[in-house]
């Protein structure tokens, strides 16, 4: 993780030195990857969105050395990389866990009872929202519509759908995660780490034998119209899938610190100095 | 009046109308083979055997409109590409379904994303393009991955590539992952991160369709809109005419979810009524009522348990004051707080505002201010006044429909339930349980009873 210049020891207003490189074969390998990348799109900037997937898929977030690489693969300034990296909430900016554990609170899901699973989650692993556990397995987040309304509440895991969640079975779920025990999401396949979906989403086909087929062709509530069309009845509603309800479900008790777009506040980059929020004490590069 | 038995008859096996879903039980329904066992690539068969022009002219005939939301009809979309103008043509496929509450292009790219590339393929040969992309939001690993599974069993079947079907036509499939960003749902802000950069709406016009992606003719089309071509094309435009009404023909998705006994997806024959589905799908849950819901996402303006009889198709919803939209039906019961839920999604709109244009970016922050206040029983009755106030201020003065989306949830809300509004100002505080709107929030007693 990059420290500011006074957190160095540096007098300010000293030019923060340039990025890193990446060591030579890591930079060879890249290389090689962003250019097949860029081989699908007539613009070559348009390969960006992807090659910032494919950096993080390096170090599992998206750090200045990475945003250096995707400028000089695009021959963009590491402004115009950064600019993009910032407006798009899928690029992490600090290091994060190996699974993504993301509580669905908009609304739909919030009031089926999304926001008592991240309150309980928050509560169970002691971090709060975009926090890791010092483990290092978990980054605990709450997300916008997964566009899984039927199978509401959700958990995304890794990018990964986890349906008709509770207290209980998000528990155990974040509990499996840390002890290392294999996991697999109601609809997709089994889990890999952050890094490695970074890449399935950097436009490289996860190669996992089974991972394609994983999980069925539908999930229920995708067949219920279907079901009823053919004359078949509706099922029963699956709604605790890993487990009973909880036995106590506490009641809910809204604080001034549920407001959960308090993340709206300016995030911090991998070049940003929180000791000088108003702009930058020092270029990056000379 | 006395309806005749026909018309009385709520049979699923009658008002359900399952085409693009009409597999996803059988095994592998992701797959080339199945997809072909279901006359897959027999449209593509058809189109081809067509000059582009008549393509066009065919589905506009349909009278197939936008599933996307704005409804508007796909055959004209195509139309409008300028031809014999010596720029590449794009065909960008809007995958980035992130508008609260609609979920219905996901689980049908997941379970048979044939249908799309085929539709793609079609939508191509039309407005003669030699290169498509499909927009997916990030989100969603497990529809990336049958996607890049689908299209590369397309590429080695012959319907991808060069000479498709030995008819001459070339094209190039790109599955694009996006980033996260609602924004880039939004047709022109799309195109912008397509292009690298952040997803921000463009001015029109120019519009897409002839300054598009690198600034040549473009067409972006949602996801449901082109998986529906091919069976257009099949079984053709009158069997499609022979479904829904005069202006909305056709078959759709809808998604229900919430508080009902059976979420999921549906598909119907445009024009269906809300009461019909919950009717066959067994209602809302036991022992509960419908208070609010969504025709179709978030954006659409909440309508009550007075517009059952609405028939969800793109008239009928706006003349009941909302819109089709993504025929998202998000239903609400009575155990939930109006103002709790407007709350939350303008928290939303407020987060995914891009910044670009003043009045969503500092209108959409400050509704947030006033909702929070108001849930939190610290509000003052003229807030209400100020509430419809700033969303006038947001509503039709903002760069792009973002800001209409975020408008509509205040406005519709104030004029059904502003009494629930001042309850929360008179009683200082909110007067609703959440812990009763949970979906395990019944599970108890109904194991004890």
């Amino acid at each position: 993780m990059t420290t500011s210049s006074s957190e160095r020891g540096v007098s300010l207003g000293m030019p923060e030195l340039p990025a890193p490189p990446y060591p030579d074969d890591v930079r060879a390998r890249l290389e090689a990857d962003a250019r097949e990348i860029i081989s699908r799109y007539p613009g070559s900037r348009s390969a960006l969105l992807p090659l910032l997937h494919l950096v993080q898929s390096e170090e599992g977030h998206v750090t200045r050395t990475g945003i250096q690489f995707c400028a000089d693969m695009l021959g963009l300034t590491s402004a115009e990389v950064t600019a993009v990296a910032t407006f798009y909430t899928m690029y992490r900016r600090k290091p994060s866990g190996d699974y993504q554990v993301g509580v669905c609170t908009n609304t739909l899901c919030a009031v089926m009872g999304g926001d008592a699973i991240f309150e309980e989650l928050q509560e169970h692993l002691g971090v709060g929202n975009g926090e890791t556990t010092e483990d290092g397995k978990v980054t605990l987040e709450h997300i916008e519509c997964n566009a899984a309304c039927d199978y509401a509440p959700v958990v995304m895991v890794n990018w990964e759908f986890f349906d008709n969640q509770t207290p209980e079975s998000a528990k155990r779920l974040v509990d499996d995660l840390r002890a290392g025990r294999p996991v697999s999401p109601t609809r997709g396949a089994p889990l890999c780490t952050f890094k490695q979906t970074a890449r399935i989403l950097a436009g490289f086909p996860d190669e996992r034998e089974g991972a394609v087929e994983a999980s069925g062709s539908a999930g229920p509530a995708s067949l219920v119209g279907l079901k009823l069309a053919k004359g078949e009845a509706a099922p029963a509603r699956v709604v605790h899938p890993r487990g009973a309800a909880p036995e106590d479900a506490p009641p809910h008790e809204p604080s001034p610190t549920e407001h959960l777009s308090s993340h709206d506040a300016p995030q911090q980059t991998s070049a940003s100095d929180p000791d000088h929020p108003a702009g930058p004490a020092a270029e990056e590069g000379e | 009046m006395t309806l005749a038995p026909e018309l009385q008859d709520t049979s699923p096996e009658k008002l359900l109308a399952p085409v693009l879903s009409a597999f996803w039980d059988e095994d592998r329904s992701w797959t080339l083979d199945v997809y072909r066992r279901h006359e897959g690539y027999e449209g593509l068969r058809k189109a081809l055997a067509m000059s582009p022009d008549d393509v066009i002219a065919y589905v506009k005939d349909s009278g197939l409109r936008g599933r996307g939301g704005a409804g508007f009809p796909t055959g004209m979309k195509w139309q409008f590409i300028p031809q014999g103008d010596g720029k590449p043509h794009y065909l960008v496929v809007n995958a980035d379904e992130s508008e609260p509450g609609t979920c219905k292009d996901i689980p049908l790219l997941f379970a048979n994303p044939h249908s799309l590339i085929e539709g793609i393929v079609i939508a191509c040969y039309a407005i003669r393009s030699s290169h498509a992309f499909i927009y997916l939001r990030g989100e969603v690993v497990p529809v990336l991955r049958r996607l890049h599974a689908a299209v590369r069993e397309a590429y080695e079947a012959g319907y991808l590539g060069k000479n498709i079907l030995g008819s001459g036509l070339d094209l190039e499939l790109t599955v694009h992952a996006g980033a996260g960003a609602y924004i880039c749902g939004e047709e022109t802000a799309l195109l912008d991160s397509l292009e690298g950069r952040r997803g921000q709406p463009r001015l029109r016009p120019p519009f897409p369709a002839v300054a598009g992606l690198y600034a040549c003719p473009t067409v972006v089309n949602n996801v449901e809109s082109i998986a529906s071509v091919p069976a257009i094309l099949n079984r053709g435009k009158e069997w499609f005419r022979s479904m829904g009404s005069e202006k909305s023909p056709g078959f759709t998705l809808y998604s229900l979810s919430g508080h009902v006994a059976n979420p999921g997806q549906y598909e119907a024959p445009l024009g269906i009524t809300l009461r019909q589905l919950l009717q066959m799908s067994g209602g809302m849950r036991p022992g509960h009522r419908l208070k609010f819901w969504t025709p179709g996402g978030s954006s659409t303006p909440l309508l009550t348990d007075e517009h059952l009889d609405v028939p969800l198709d793109y008239e009928g919803v706006g003349a009941a004051g909302s819109m089709l939209g993504t025929k998202a039906l998000q239903c609400f019961d009575e155990t939930t707080c109006v103002v709790r839920a407007v709350t939350r999604w303008t928290e939303f709109y407020a987060h995914e505002s891009c910044g670009k244009c003043t009045p969503c970016r500092e209108g959409t922050y400050w509704l947030v201010q006033l909702m929070r206040d108001i849930e939190a029983g610290k509000g003052k009755m003229s807030d209400l006044d100020k509430l419809n106030d700033i969303a006038d201020n947001i509503n039709g003065k903002s760069f792009c429909a973002l800001g209409d989306g975020a408008a509509s949830p205040i406005f519709s809300s104030l004029k059904y339930f502003r009494e629930e509004y001042e309850q929360h100002i008179t009683g200082r505080g909110c007067p609703f349980d959440p812990a009763r709107s949970t979906a395990w929030a019944d599970h108890r007693t109904e194991v004890n009873a």
